[in-house]
């Protein structure tokens, strides 16, 4: 494989973590925004149910994903509606299988975020005319913007990461599912040792560019809101 | 007060978390109205039902606007109700500069302002604080905003929550004067939540107090500062009564303004107020001794004439608390029990009244404010 070989590989891999990490942050913020306002018994419950995808062994959730998607689950009804069969291994549902395998990582920094400022802050834009709905956006998001740093960097890099799951529910498709760690393994897998150590390095790179961007970042709005 | 003139009523009745109150009042829709007392009481628990921040069965009516009434299933959302609140601590929008955080408010309240905004920014000194973070600045600063940004919201009641207690001596004696200044200017009513009776005596004209969860008294402050039975709940060491005297002139050379409280002669410290404003005055309890006859050659300036109202003994100390018509106004005075039986106080008798040290609580630079004085 030439250099010029890797450039899909990485870019497909960039695109299916931006898209996620998007649907993560729209998905991620009203579950949060619920776990840390509601006073709902079963709260937690639900708060479990979305960690979950933290302990599962990522060939588990791939596995019932796979069903899910498939021509005889809702993903596959779904595809009907375009004109496909099913939504395993395709794009999309590799999209839909990074989504519930990173939620964890973004609801759990936005429900600490909005946890964080108490009700103080909505109360005084209650008073100051703030329709819930503005004092959200006006108030809640602005003072959250921490947590919405860390989540997107976490969902980012842990989609970036992703490879149990990908294997279960995308194979090994060029353009369409072949995404960095697959490509990564099935390099070493045929020996082909030179484009590993390009590609592993890489992401060696990338992720200390994430973690300490993200340390960076987390500091200064941390003296910032003090 | 008559049930015509235009008025805040508010009664909620309720638990909330283990906590019952159960208060009525009514407040006028002009000056400062105090709810008074101590921590727990329910005062400000009371305010956050005004505010709509939180829910107890009961009613509330502004100005005949009608904020709930739970007998017709009525609640008024509080982004929906015209009012400003100034909490303990200023809780100002870390993400917002001093002036966004003022304009918060005023780009939503929907009405034309009545309240001008470069009015507020000038009576509460912000102008120079525009372009800062709230992080940079001092609690009394941040206060200052907060109070700013409430009025600024064009509200038609505003509501301070123990604006000052989080706050050391020097940045409440920076916010006091603003706070006075506020009570001559606005044309809003303030309900003024306090656990101080001299902050409430400071600024207040009506008290409601409360002990917990009820209602024991209410009416002009003047009148309830003279009330001994209260005595438990306005604290023996603060309490004192407020006078009204117009100033007559000031000696230069000996530092003093003299005062003129019904044909009784007060002079006290100079202070900066010109001749012939009405000015009020604190006097406490414990700053007052009696006399039988005029004392002479005595270094107290201030001796006045009266006569005892009422002598309440408290069996369980030495003191007894006097309480002294002098003409126009009442002073009380906190003497001991063997005074009072070798002087033979008793309601009725001719005293002189020495004071020995007068707090000047606020001016007016106009005749009274007509709704502090009433008695």
């Amino acid at each position: 494989m030439e250099i010029s070989e890797l450039w899909p590989v990485v870019r497909l891999t960039l695109e299916l973590a931006i898209v996620t990490t998007i649907l993560l942050l729209v998905i991620g913020t009203p579950i949060a925004w619920w776990l840390a306002r509601s006073r709902w018994r079963w709260r937690e419950a639900v708060a479990a149910v979305v960690a979950l995808p933290l302990v599962l062994p990522p060939t588990v959730l791939g596995f019932y994903l796979l069903i899910a998607l498939g021509p005889d689950g809702p993903g596959g009804w779904i595809a009907g509606l375009f004109g496909g069969r099913t939504l395993a291994f395709t794009f999309q549902g590799l999209v839909i299988g990074s989504v519930f395998y990173s939620i964890p990582f973004v609801v759990q920094p936005l429900r600490n975020a909005f946890e964080s400022f108490g009700d103080r802050p909505l109360e005084v834009a209650a008073t100051l005319r703030a329709s819930p709905w503005d004092a959200f956006w006006s108030v809640a998001v602005p003072l959250a913007r921490p947590g919405y740093v860390t989540g997107a960097v976490l969902g980012f890099a842990h989609t970036v990461g992703e490879f149990g799951l990908v294997l279960m529910i995308g194979g090994s498709i060029p353009g369409e599912t072949r995404v960095l760690s697959i490509a990564i393994f099935e390099m070493v897998e045929t020996l082909r040792w030179a484009e590993a150590h390009l590609l592993a390095g890489g992401m060696l790179v990338f992720s200390f560019l994430v973690v300490s961007t993200m340390m960076i970042v987390e500091k200064r709005m941390g003296r910032a809101s003090q | 007060m008559s049930g015509k003139e235009p008025a805040i009523r508010a009664s909620f009745a309720g638990s909330l978390g283990g906590f019952t109150l159960d208060v009525a009042f009514e407040a006028p829709m002009h000056g400062i109205t105090a709810l008074f007392g101590a921590s727990g009481c329910g005062k400000s628990t009371t305010l956050r039902c005004i505010a709509g921040l939180q829910r107890l069965p009961g009613q509330l009516f502004v100005n005949e606007e009608m904020w709930q009434d739970d007998d017709r299933g009525i609640f008024l959302m509080p982004h929906k109700r015209a009012v400003g609140v100034v909490f303990q601590e200023a809780s100002l929008f870390p993400h917002l500069t001093v002036g966004k955080n003022l304009m918060y408010g005023a780009k939503r309240s929907g009405v034309p302002a009545v309240i001008p905004p470069d009015d507020v920014i000038d009576l509460l000194g912000l102008a120079k604080l525009m372009d800062r973070d709230p992080i940079a600045l001092s609690g009394g600063e941040r206060q200052r905003v907060a109070i700013g940004r409430a009025l600024l919201s064009q509200p038609r009641l505003l509501l301070m929550d123990e604006p000052l207690s989080s706050l050391d001596q020097m940045a409440k004696d920076e916010i006091l004067p603003y706070l006075e200044a506020l009570h001559e200017q606005l044309s809003i009513p303030l309900l003024y939540v306090s656990h101080d009776i001299t902050e409430v005596a400071r600024l207040a004209d009506r008290m409601v107090m409360l002990s917990s969860g009820m209602k024991i008294a209410e009416g002009p402050v003047q009148d309830l500062l003279e009330r001994l039975d209260l005595q438990p709940e306005t604290g023996r060491f603060e309490a004192g009564v407020l006078l009204t005297a117009q100033v007559t002139g000031h000696d230069e050379k000996f530092s003093v303004t003299h005062l003129d409280h019904h044909g009784q002669a007060i002079s006290m410290p100079a202070r900066d107020v010109a001749i012939g404003s009405e000015v009020r005055l604190r006097i406490r309890a414990r700053d007052v001794s009696l006399a039988t006859k005029r004392p002479e050659a005595i270094s107290v300036r201030n001796v006045l004439s009266g006569t005892i109202v009422e002598v309440a003994e408290d069996p369980q100390s030495a003191h007894a608390e006097t309480l002294i018509d002098i003409g126009g106004g009442r002073l009380r005075a906190r003497i001991t029990r063997q005074s009072v039986a070798e002087l033979e106080l008793a309601p009725g008798k001719p005293v002189f009244a020495l004071v020995k040290s007068i707090a000047f609580d606020r001016g007016t630079l106009s005749v009274a404010t007509g709704h502090s004085t009433n008695t």
